[in-house]
């Protein structure tokens, strides 16, 4: 039989698992967590007690479901927490865990690793206090810690206005919501918003409940500094009117939506395309999530999608996997889903114009900024290498002339901001400067990594 | 079609490419570099850093010596040091056989005058505490250096530029031939250039127009995978080497360790990518581990390579075609192009202003490729043999390959490796 192989345990890679299970197939379900659930639906850590219906909020039910559905899955399927894919060669994936390289042969590969934050730079970004969203929200659901007593959120996204409320939860005081797109851009994504009514309502609420709450919440915004010596004392911006603001705080969590981890996706084979809603570079996949022979695609892994899409997108390549094996299952279901899919997707292009990246007015980054914090490279740097005779113009050569995304995170921090000063600079679009090409290792991995044991 | 004339026509813009164009502009040439993609970005850009005196082919070192010269000047030359580094070079020795090899480069790099000191278990103990006791000896030059290929070729390509070299990227020639007196070279975007002396650098690509003039050569394409750790207190002050090829390694001032090894990966020319596989990277980890075992701890964070023309005897193709006047072949450098780089491009340039050079270059002639030539030991331990035949590399389309004595391939017989799409 197949040896079918799942990498990330998110809602995608545990919906994709219990489909594939079903059929009596044991798949291998690979994850670097410590415990199953992804970001979003992240479990607290063992021996912590947290109210996590209050967390979740409306959420909460799907939240619940997917981990007793989890645990009903485990004896069907073989489950590898605490495990990095670092690399894939041949029809085989690298792996480490618990300081140990280990290799599993595939000959179906579905890759779940779901999304990270994408982040602008802006002057003080890399001080010690300043966190990514979903960072943010993943110490409050894993350790039950906050990121700051007082806190302030920027960005656009509509994760900021649910972490602030999550944090208000927890008493934290949350000083200001500051989101960088203006109201009118919400009001013109509402076509595509009403694609599901539902999570337009819950967005609705959220600000409703910082209102209410007289959360100081501020569209539009121009962010201008994040402001302190060795840690965050206060961020600076310049309000929807144009007027300058100096909010204190002592720590900034820092959002513009999320970003595919696509590294295994692009070292499996799959190829990109750039999106012009998201303004990222995707892998391309047919509508049920195929990316090449043996290879599919699902959840925010693929293309940003929210946690529904995810479970959704999941079940469809997993049945999609079935097909392709010629294990069909008596009610084909793929159509529902398909359109399901598609409306989910069609909401989360809504958000993207709602909560939009600022793209191409990342030109207006300072050249003392720094762009890649793991080489401390400024947009500076950037702009004087490929002002430079025979300057770079391609992202891989900007990187390779100087070092912006070389470091320990390979770009994935750096990438999509780079792309836009990069394009910016030359006065190209974002897609003609390239795409940062990655290689394995997709993270860092020890020297002395214990020798192998065959899985 | 306009016709440009040029003294010079420089095909491929890599460092070779880039020196001979900065020395025949100094001369007072004028010059066109042409380069398919962009400067510095192939092997020139992808390689080491090493520039080692120590083990070179010995017909090399009077070329050798002469391009540390250049590089010892490299700021007066060019305006940027590009982190030249002299840091020494340590050639480790893990028994007794390998200590003899290293005694024999010994007495070859001492017989042109270079300082090397030999070393015991106890010096090592004393002077590189870090170092695993599996090093028996090992020889140290305190000439050898280092340098950041990433920005050496930009680099003097921007200085040629400054002394009038016209220099077009992503430019591809299509045709080259002979004119009258002198050259025809046409490129895909329809320009066309004359003049009176053409120069081949064009890498693991040169084959394709050495062809253009009746020449062959046994060019196939091969990456030197490479490996950076995050960055850790500066300690490894020389390079260091193991003679048995299983690992290459050296620290910049900045922290990180750049590691390297053997067998080289495979390349692809067409779709320009060499893809470092991951088994080569927990191999290159596992030998550094052994002879640094402090480094354990240390993350690898990157991989690279890049392409690199070989050639079954490694060594390259340096002086005149054998075929066509005014022609100058200088590519197949087979991983150790960048330290004779600035030589390579000053005897060019003296040959083609002068009509000679000091520098013997007897050994690199491409007629040497119409009788049959011997495969090189290092030739066979640096390659993945099954990998190679698979993907149509040296040893495709032959019976099992021996890994007996040495052996000579016929030329006529020698791989053709799918061409660079000009197109």
């Amino acid at each position: 039989m197949a040896e079918v192989v799942i990498v990330g345990a998110g809602p995608a890679g545990i919906r994709a698992a219990g489909v594939l299970a079903a059929q009596g197939l044991r798949p291998i379900l690979v994850d670097e967590g410590r415990q199953a659930g992804g970001q979003g639906y992240r479990h607290p850590s063992p021996g912590l007690a947290l109210d996590m219906d209050a967390l979740m909020g409306t959420e909460a039910g799907k939240y619940r479901a997917l981990h007793a559905d989890f645990a009903e899955l485990l004896p069907l399927i073989d489950y590898r927490p605490r495990t990095l894919v670092w690399g894939i060669e041949e029809r085989r994936l690298h792996c480490m865990r618990d300081g140990r390289q280990m290799t599993i042969p595939f000959d179906v590969l579905v890759i779940a690793t779901g999304a990270m934050d994408r982040v602008a730079p802006l002057p003080g970004w890399t001080l010690p206090g300043v966190f990514t969203l979903g960072g943010a929200q993943a110490v409050l659901k894993d350790q039950g810690c906050l990121i700051g007593r007082r806190v302030a959120f920027l960005g656009a996204s509509p994760l900021l206005s649910l972490a602030a409320l999550q944090y208000r939860k927890l008493s934290a005081q949350v000083v200001a919501v500051c989101d960088t797109s203006p109201f009118r851009d919400k009001i013109a994504a509402l076509p595509r918003l009403a694609a599901v009514p539902r999570t337009l309502a819950r967005g609705i609420a959220y600000l409703a409940a910082l209102k209410s709450a007289r959360v100081p919440l501020f569209h539009g915004v121009t962010p201008l500094a994040i402001e302190g010596d060795r840690e965050v004392t206060a961020l600076r911006f310049l309000d929807g009117r144009g007027r300058e603001r100096r909010i204190t705080c002592d720590a900034v969590a820092l959002g513009y939506g999320l970003k595919p981890e696509t590294q295994l996706a692009e070292l499996a084979g799959a190829r990109f395309a750039f999106d012009a809603h998201f303004r990222l570079w995707l892998p391309v996949t047919d509508e049920d999530g195929r990316a090449g022979e043996g290879l599919y695609l699902a959840g925010d892994g693929a293309t940003i999608g929210g946690a529904d899409a995810a479970e959704a997108s999941g079940t469809l390549a997993a049945l999609a996997v079935l097909h392709d094996l010629g294990l069909r299952p008596s009610v084909d279901e793929r159509p529902a889903l398909r359109r399901r899919l598609a409306r989910l997707r069609r909401f989360q292009h809504g958000l993207a114009r709602a909560f939009r990246w600022p793209g191409p007015a990342l030109s207006r980054v300072p050249d003392e900024v720094t762009v890649c914090r793991c080489e401390h490279v400024t947009a500076g740097d950037i702009r004087r290498a490929m002002d430079a005779d025979l300057g770079p113009v391609d992202v891989n050569r900007v990187k390779a002339i100087t070092r912006c995304g070389m470091g320990r995170c390979q770009g994935r921090v750096c990438g999509p901001a780079l792309q836009e000063i990069a394009a910016a600079h030359a006065g190209l679009e974002a897609e003609a400067v390239g795409r940062l090409r990655g290689q394995a290792p997709v993270k860092p991995i020890p020297i002395g990594l214990l020798a192998e044991e065959h899985a | 079609m306009t016709k440009r004339q040029a003294d010079v026509v420089v095909v491929g813009g890599g460092l070779i490419g880039a020196w001979t164009a900065f020395f025949l502009a100094r001369r007072g040439r004028k010059v066109v570099l042409i380069e398919k993609g962009v400067v510095g970005a192939q092997s020139s850009g992808t390689n080491f850093g090493n520039l080692r005196l120590q083990g070179r082919f010995p017909g090399q070192y009077p070329l050798s010596l002469r391009s540390q010269a250049l590089w010892e000047d490299i700021e007066n030359l060019i305006g940027d040091r590009c982190e030249f580094h002299q840091s020494g070079h340590l050639y480790i020795a893990f028994n007794a056989a390998e200590r003899e090899k290293l005694e024999a480069y010994a007495a070859v790099s001492e017989s042109y005058g270079l300082t090397i000191e030999h070393l015991g278990p106890a010096d090592l103990t004393r002077r590189y505490p870090w170092l695993s006791t599996r090093a028996v000896a090992a020889t140290f030059s305190p000439r050898d250096a280092t340098a950041n290929p990433r920005l050496v070729t930009p680099a003097v390509a921007r200085a040629a530029k400054a002394l009038g070299v016209e220099i077009l990227e992503h430019c591809t020639v299509t045709h080259a031939r002979r004119d009258g007196a002198g050259f025809i070279v046409e490129t895909a975007d329809g320009r066309s250039f004359g003049s009176d002396h053409l120069v081949n650098s064009a890498g693991a690509w040169a084959g394709e127009i050495a062809e253009m003039f009746g020449e062959s050569a046994p060019l196939f394409p091969a990456g030197p995978p490479q490996f950076v750790t995050e960055p850790f207190p500066y300690f490894l002050f020389p390079s260091v080497q193991a003679v048995d090829g299983t690992v290459i390694f050296r620290q910049i001032p900045r922290g990180n360790i750049i590691l390297a090894g053997y067998p080289r990966t495979a390349a692809d020319p067409i779709r320009n990518r060499a893809p470092v596989p991951p088994s080569k990277t927990l191999a290159a980890m596992r030998h550094l581990a052994a002879v640094v075992p402090a480094l354990r701890h240390c993350h690898v964070i990157r991989v690279w390579s890049g392409i690199e023309g070989y050639l079954p005897d490694m060594i390259p193709v340096i002086g005149p075609s054998a075929t066509t006047e005014g022609l100058f072949h200088a590519f197949g450098f087979c991983g150790h192009g960048f330290q004779i780089g600035p030589g390579v491009g000053l005897c060019l340039s003296e040959m083609i202003c002068d009509g000679r050079t000091e520098t013997p270059l007897e050994p690199f002639s491409i007629a040497r490729f119409r009788g049959t030539v011997a495969e090189d030991e290092k030739f066979r331990r640096e390659f993945d043999r099954p990998a190679a035949a698979e993907k149509g590399g040296p040893w495709a389309r032959r019976a099992s390959p021996s890994p007996a004595a040495a052996r000579s391939i016929p030329c006529a017989a020698a791989p053709r490796w799918p061409r660079c799409p000009t197109r």
